[in-house]
């Protein structure tokens, strides 16, 4: 089944709020085996000037992998997804990601191409906080592998 | 080492264009992909179950591209020592990293460079190479960082 281009710029509304608790920045970091105390002691998170624990530069992913469910998921959306590799990834932080904070994801179809029997989607999820600041964006492009 | 036990952290002035980080080899095993999958929340079997890997043309079961790139990070915020002051980060997955079950795993080798700095900002750019089996994995990959 082909790529259906008209996702492209198409935006979802926000998806709901993630809570980002110390507990899960702990076990992301474990995940990725990093150590460091900032992610995992108040104290040492402060003496960085941060307000509480702060997430791995690639935290985010939860929070976007999450929202762009919603297209990749989606049958209309002609995504196969065992042939689907990951292509590219970028984090823009607009500010750390700490413990305590309530981000509200937001996914923005970029760009939908089909092309030689391959196809290729770009997502960007803007994550604010619940005043509307930006907080990150997530950036992901996805090749699907023709038959 | 500083009052709070980290080395002393690089400042923006005394980090210079081609300076080297301080790179590492990272072992990756079976059981670092099941972690990473459960909390990342990224269960695409292709990262745990060999059955289904094959199935769809891998070698092996392979590590998330996430798991290579969030690996890849940690030669920056370990030398800048604030995961915090990571303000971009990006790369291109340009090769699987395959995991076998062996109780070895594969090994992901990481260098960095400062490739610029950026005076108004205080931010460097770090551009990062890692490579599994003599093939790079990650194409591309830059860190912008600021920098006390």
């Amino acid at each position: 089944m082909a790529l259906d281009t008209t996702f492209a710029k198409k935006v979802y509304p926000p998806s709901p709020t993630y809570e980002v608790s110390r507990e899960k920045i702990a076990e992301f970091a474990t995940a990725i085996g990093s150590c460091d105390p900032a992610h995992l002691d108040q104290a040492a998170a402060r003496a960085l000037g941060h307000p509480d624990v702060v997430a791995p530069p690639t935290f985010a992913v939860i929070v976007a992998q999450r929202c762009e469910a919603q297209y990749v998921g989606d049958p209309a959306s002609g995504i196969d997804f065992s042939r689907v590799v990951h292509g590219e990834e970028r984090f823009r932080h607009h500010r750390p990601i700490v413990a305590g904070d309530r981000l509200v994801p937001t996914l923005h179809i970029d760009m939908v191409r089909s092309a030689g029997g391959h196809g290729m989607v770009t997502t960007r999820v803007e994550i604010s906080d619940e005043s509307g600041a930006a907080v990150a964006t997530v950036t992901s492009m996805l090749v699907v592998r023709g038959e | 080492m500083s009052e709070s036990g980290r080395p002393s952290r690089p400042t923006f002035d005394a980090v210079q264009v081609g300076d080297l980080l301080p790179g590492r080899d990272f072992a990756l095993l079976r059981e670092d992909l099941v972690r990473y999958a459960g909390a990342s929340g990224d269960l695409n079997p292709i990262h745990w179950n060999a059955r289904v890997a094959t199935e769809v043309g891998l070698p092996d079961v392979i590590a998330h591209g996430m798991l290579t790139m969030a690996t890849a990070a940690r030669v920056v915020t370990d030398w800048c020592g604030d995961p915090g002051a990571v303000i971009e980060y990006g790369t291109r997955f340009t090769s699987t990293v395959p995991v076998p079950d062996d109780g070895v795993g594969a090994r992901v080798t990481v260098s960095g460079t400062v490739a610029s700095r950026d005076e108004q900002a205080r931010t460097v750019r770090v551009d990062l190479v890692a490579t599994c089996r003599g093939e790079r994995v990650l194409g591309k990959a830059q860190a912008v960082v600021r920098l006390p």
